[in-house]
C-alpha cells in the first residue's frame, strides 16, 4: 500500500516537472520569437499569473477569500526595492526573490493567524482593509520607502554566464527585457510546480477537507486553524514572488501600482480562468494581460476617446465576473465550501420533515 | 370547506407525500395524524405555497390554491401558523399581531387587537416585550392570535403541542375548540400527539410514509385499537 | 488644548459619515445577509449624477436630491437584477458578485467620467466657525453633515417603528418564511431595503465629496470605514453601525492628527482585527458571541 501511495505520488511528481520541462520550451520558443515590448507584457503576465496562482490555491483549494493580495505583492515589490537600491548591488535575482517570498511569508503568517477565524464577508472584509492600508504605509514612511514617488528597482547586469549560455542556446545576444521575461517565467514554473506538488499531496487534500466540511475535517483529525494559515502562508509567499518580479518588470515599487484595483483584479483572474485550478490562474492572468489592448482597441473603434477606451477593460473583467457568478456559479465556485454549505441549508430549510426527525 | 386531491410532493428524489386526498370541512377540526417524517408538516407547507406539489389540486371554498403565492393566501381566508418557533422574535408582541393584522390588507385597528387580547389577556398584558422574553405557551397562543388577526376561514396549525406542558396544550386546545364553535372557524390541525388531538377534532386522517392511512370521523380512530397501536403510538 | 477639540470635531463630523455609510451596509447586511462592497462605487456614481446636474448649471440642491434619488433608483434596479439570484446561496457567491459590481460601477465611471480628480462644490462655508477668538475644525458644511446625518437617521428610524411598511420590511429581513405566511411581498421589502440603503450611502458619498475632489475611487477606503464602523457595532444593529461609526471616526481623526493622515486605514485595519479577535459580536454584544 505504501509503496504504491509512494509510486503514486512520484508519478505526479513526474507529471509535473514534465509539464514544467515542456512549458520551460515554449517559454524560451516564445520569448525568443517576440518583440521586446512584447516581452514587457509576458513578464507582466508572468507576475499575475503567479499571483493568481496563489490566490487560486488559497480560494479554489482552501475556500477562503482574500482582497489583500495585492497588497501581499507590495510587500514583495517593496523587498525587492529595497535589496536592489543601485547598481553596484551585486545580489544574485534568485536570492532578492528569496528575501521577498519569507518577508512575505512572514506578513503573510500574521494576517493568515487573524484571517483564519474568519470566514465570506468578514473574511473579505479584513483583506479589503489590508489592501487598502498596505499603500499608507508607503506613503507614512517616504525617508525609506519613498513616499508617493516610490522606490526605483535598478536591475544587476545580466550575469556572464547567463549571457553565454543563452547565445549559446538561442545564437542571439540577450536583451534586458527577454532577461526579464525569463526570471519571470522561471519563478512561475517553480512556483506552480510547488503549488500542484503540494495541492496534490497531503497537505492539499487537508486544504480540500477543510474547505468541503469543517465538521468531517475536524472529526478526522485535522487542525482547521494550521489547514487555513498553512493555506494563507504558501498563498502570501506566492503573492511575496510575484511582487519581485513586478519590482523587476516595472522597475520601480510605488504605492499607485497596489491599490484595491489590483487585488480585485486578480480576484477577477481567477474567477475568470475558473477557481481552483492553477491553468486557470494562467488564463486570467493572460486574459488581464492581453485583453485591455484589444477591448480599448475595439472602444476606440466604436468611437470612444483614447481616454475611455483605456478605461474599458476593468469594465468588462467586471462584467464577466458578474456574469460568471450569475449565470454559471455551480461551475466555477461549485466545488467550494459555499456550495457544501448551501445544499446542507437547502436541506434544512425545505425539508422539516426529515430534519425534524433528528430534533425531537 | 379545504380539499385536496391526490396531492403528491417531495423534494428532489424524496417523495414526501403520495397520491394525499382529504376534506377539511366547514366549521369543524380535521386532524392530520402520524409519526415523524409521515409528511404532515410538507401537507401543511404545500397547502400555504411554502412548497409546491408536484401534481395535484388544493382548492379553497372554491379557489384553486396550488400555484398561488404563499403571501396571498391570507387575503383567500387561508392562515398557516407554524410551530411555536415561528414568533417573530425580534418584534414585540403587538408588533407581531399587527403582522398578522396587515396580511389581510388594509390598515390594523385597535378593535382588531382587543379582539385577540380578550382571547388571550397574557398576550394584552405583555404586548410591548419583545416575543423572545415570551415563554413557550405564550408563543403558541401569539402564532395563534397572530393568524386570526387576519380573520381566516380556514387555520392551519402545525404541532401546536410540540414541547408544551400537558396543561398548556389542554387550554390551547379548548381555545381552538371555542373559535370553531363560536366563529364558525375551521382547522386543519397537525399532530404527532394524537390523543389530544383526537380529543379536540371532529374528524381525523392518519398519514404513514407520505400516504394517507385511514380517515374517519375522531370517535372512530380513536376506538381503533389495531390503528392506534400501528400508527398513532397509544 | 485646541488642536485635541480641532481633532474631536472633525473626528465628530467625519464619524456622523461614517455611520451613515456603516448603516447602509447594516441594513441590507440584516435583509440579505450580504455585505454590499459595491456600496462604495455605487455612492460614488451617484454622487458623479449630482456633479453633472451641477456641472450643467442647476444649484447645489438640485444635484444633492438627483444623487439621492438616483442612488434609491440604482439599489433598487441592482438588487432586482444582479442580488436576487444570490440571495440565500453561498456567501462566497455573493462576495465575488458584490466585489465584481464594486468593478463594473468603478469602470463604468471612469469610462463616463474620466479616471481624474474633479473637485465638487459644498453648499456652506468651509471656513472654520469662530468661537470668541478662535477658529474652530465645525464649519457651516461640517454641521450641514452632522445635521443631515441626523436627519435620515431619524427618518429611517420612524420608518421602521411607526409604519407598516417599516413593520414588514423588519419581519422580512427577521423571518423571511414566516413574513411570508403572514402576506407580506419579501422580495419587495428587500427590493426596498436595498434602495433605501442605497440611499443612504449616496448621502454618505455627498458629504465626503462636499468641498472636496471626487474620482472613482475616492469612495474606496470609506467602504472599508463603514464596514469596520458596522462591524464594531456588531453588522446587525443600526444603532451599532452609529456608535461604530461615530468611535471609528473619532479613533481615525485622532490617528490623523497625531500620528499621520497616511496611516488611517492601517488604524482601521488594526481597530477590525482587533474587535474581530477580542468581541467578533460587536462591542455591545451579549454574552452569545457571533461566528465570525
Amino acid at each position: 500500500m505504501r509503496d504504491r501511495i509512494t509510486a503514486v505520488r512520484r508519478n505526479v511528481l513526474a507529471r509535473h516537472l514534465f509539464l514544467a520541462l515542456v512549458g520551460l520550451l515554449v517559454v524560451v520558443v516564445v520569448v525568443e520569437s517576440i518583440s521586446d515590448y512584447r516581452n514587457t507584457q509576458l513578464a507582466s503576465m508572468a507576475y499575475l499569473g503567479i499571483a493568481a496562482g496563489g490566490l487560486t490555491v488559497l480560494t479554489g483549494t482552501n475556500g477562503q477569500l482574500s482582497l489583500g493580495h495585492g497588497a501581499l505583492m507590495a510587500i514583495g515589490a517593496y523587498t525587492s526595492a529595497l535589496l536592489l537600491p543601485d547598481s553596484d548591488s551585486s545580489l544574485p535575482l534568485s536570492l532578492v526573490i528569496l528575501a521577498a517570498v519569507a518577508v512575505t511569508l512572514v506578513v503573510g503568517a500574521a494576517v493568515g493567524l487573524a484571517a483564519a477565524r474568519l470566514h465570506g464577508p468578514y473574511l473579505a472584509g479584513a483583506t479589503l482593509a489590508l489592501a487598502v492600508a498596505v499603500p499608507g504605509i508607503a506613503l507614512y514612511f517616504k525617508e525609506t520607502l519613498g513616499g508617493e514617488q516610490g522606490l526605483r528597482v535598478v536591475m544587476p547586469d545580466i550575469p556572464v554566464w547567463v549571457l553565454d549560455l543563452a547565445f549559446f542556446v538561442t545564437g542571439q545576444d540577450l536583451s534586458r527585457s527577454r532577461y526579464t521575461a525569463y526570471v519571470g517565467w522561471l519563478t512561475l514554473i517553480v512556483v506552480f510546480v510547488l503549488l500542484a506538488n503540494l495541492s496534490a499531496g497531503r497537505t492539499g487534500r487537508r486544504w480540500r477537507a477543510v474547505r468541503d466540511d469543517e465538521v468531517s475535517a475536524e472529526l478526522a483529525g485535522i487542525d482547521l486553524g494550521r489547514a487555513r494559515v498553512s493555506a494563507f502562508m504558501v498563498s502570501a509567499a506566492a503573492a511575496g514572488a510575484a511582487g519581485a518580479i513586478l519590482a523587476f518588470t516595472v522597475k520601480l515599487a510605488a504605492p499607485s501600482a497596489f491599490t484595491l484595483t489590483l487585488s480585485l483584479t486578480l480576484l477577477a483572474a481567477i474567477v475568470l480562468g475558473g477557481l481552483g485550478s492553477l491553468a486557470g490562474a494562467l488564463i486570467g492572468a493572460a486574459l488581464l494581460t492581453f485583453l485591455p489592448s484589444v477591448v480599448t482597441d475595439v472602444g476606440r473603434s466604436a468611437g470612444l476617446s483614447d481616454i475611455q477606451a483605456a478605461e474599458l477593460a476593468p469594465l468588462v473583467y467586471g462584467l464577466v465576473m458578474v456574469a460568471v457568478i450569475l449565470l454559471a456559479p455551480a461551475g466555477i465556485v461549485g466545488s467550494l465550501r459555499g456550495a457544501v454549505q448551501r445544499s446542507a441549508t437547502t436541506r434544512r430549510t425545505t425539508s422539516p420533515t426529515t430534519t425534524k426527525g433528528t430534533a425531537s | 370547506m379545504l380539499t385536496l386531491s391526490s396531492l403528491t410532493a417531495g423534494y428532489g428524489p424524496v417523495t414526501a407525500l403520495e397520491d394525499v386526498s382529504l376534506t377539511a370541512r366547514e366549521g369543524e377540526i380535521t386532524a392530520v395524524l402520524g409519526a415523524n417524517g409521515a409528511g404532515k408538516t410538507t401537507l401543511l407547507r404545500t397547502v400555504s405555497g411554502l412548497h409546491r406539489a408536484s401534481s395535484g389540486t388544493i382548492d379553497l371554498g372554491g379557489t384553486r390554491l396550488e400555484s398561488v403565492a404563499a403571501e396571498k393566501m391570507p387575503r383567500l381566508g387561508l392562515a398557516h401558523v407554524p410551530e411555536g418557533r415561528g414568533v417573530i422574535t425580534e418584534l414585540t408582541v403587538e408588533e407581531n399581531l399587527r403582522l398578522g393584522g396587515l396580511g389581510r390588507g388594509g390598515r390594523v385597528s385597535a378593535a382588531d387587537l382587543t379582539r385577540i387580547y380578550d382571547l388571550f389577556p397574557v398576550l394584552g398584558d405583555r404586548s410591548a416585550a419583545l416575543a423572545s422574553t415570551l415563554s413557550g405557551g405564550e408563543r403558541q397562543m401569539l402564532v395563534i392570535g397572530r393568524a386570526l388577526m387576519a380573520r381566516p376561514t380556514m387555520l392551519l396549525l402545525d404541532e401546536p403541542s410540540l414541547g408544551l406542558a400537558p396543561r398548556i396544550v389542554a387550554q390551547i386546545f379548548g381555545l381552538v375548540r371555542t373559535l370553531v364553535r363560536e366563529e364558525g372557524l375551521s382547522v386543519l390541525l397537525v399532530e404527532q400527539n394524537a390523543r389530544s388531538a383526537l380529543s379536540v377534532a371532529d374528524h381525523g386522517v392518519v398519514l404513514n410514509l407520505g400516504r394517507v392511512v385511514a380517515d374517519a370521523p375522531a370517535d372512530e380512530l380513536a376506538g381503533d385499537d389495531q390503528l392506534r397501536h400501528a400508527y398513532l403510538g397509544f | 488644548m485646541q488642536q485635541f477639540l480641532n481633532t474631536a470635531l472633525s473626528g465628530l463630523t467625519l464619524g456622523m459619515v461614517y455611520a451613515a455609510f456603516a448603516l447602509a451596509l447594516v441594513l441590507i447586511w440584516r435583509s440579505t445577509r450580504i455585505v454590499n462592497f459595491a456600496q462604495a462605487p455605487m455612492a460614488m456614481l451617484t454622487t458623479f449624477v449630482a456633479l453633472v446636474v451641477i456641472d450643467a448649471g442647476h444649484s447645489y440642491w438640485l444635484g444633492f436630491v438627483a444623487a439621492l434619488v438616483s442612488g434609491l433608483v440604482l439599489g433598487a434596479v441592482l438588487e432586482r437584477v444582479v442580488i436576487r439570484p444570490v440571495e440565500g446561496k453561498a456567501e462566497i457567491n455573493a462576495v465575488i458578485l458584490t466585489l465584481g459590481l464594486f468593478i463594473v460601477l468603478h469602470g463604468l465611471a471612469a469610462v463616463v467620467f474620466g479616471n481624474r480628480y474633479r473637485s465638487f462644490p459644498a453648499p456652506f462655508g468651509l471656513e472654520g466657525l469662530t468661537v470668541g477668538s478662535t477658529t474652530i475644525a465645525l464649519n457651516g458644511f461640517g454641521i450641514f453633515t452632522i445635521v443631515s446625518v441626523l436627519v435620515v437617521m431619524g427618518l429611517l428610524v420612524a420608518l421602521f417603528r411607526f409604519t407598516d411598511v417599516g413593520l414588514r420590511m423588519r419581519a422580512s429581513a427577521f423571518n423571511s418564511e414566516v413574513a411570508r405566511l403572514l402576506g407580506v411581498k419579501v422580495g419587495a421589502m428587500l427590493t426596498l431595503g436595498w434602495a433605501l440603503a442605497s440611499l443612504v450611502g449616496s448621502l454618505a458619498g455627498l458629504l465626503i465629496a462636499g468641498g472636496s475632489l471626487v474620482h472613482p475611487s475616492y469612495m474606496d477606503s470609506v467602504v472599508v470605514f463603514g464596514f469596520v464602523a458596522a462591524v464594531l457595532g456588531g453588522l446587525d444593529s443600526p444603532l451599532g453601525a452609529v456608535v461604530g461609526g461615530l468611535i471609528l471616526g473619532l479613533s481615525l481623526s485622532f490617528v490623523s492628527g497625531y500620528v499621520g493622515s497616511q496611516l488611517v486605514a492601517l488604524a482601521a485595519l488594526v481597530i477590525l482585527m482587533l474587535v474581530l479577535t477580542l468581541k467578533p459580536g460587536g462591542l455591545f454584544a451579549q454574552a452569545a458571541e457571533r461566528r465570525v
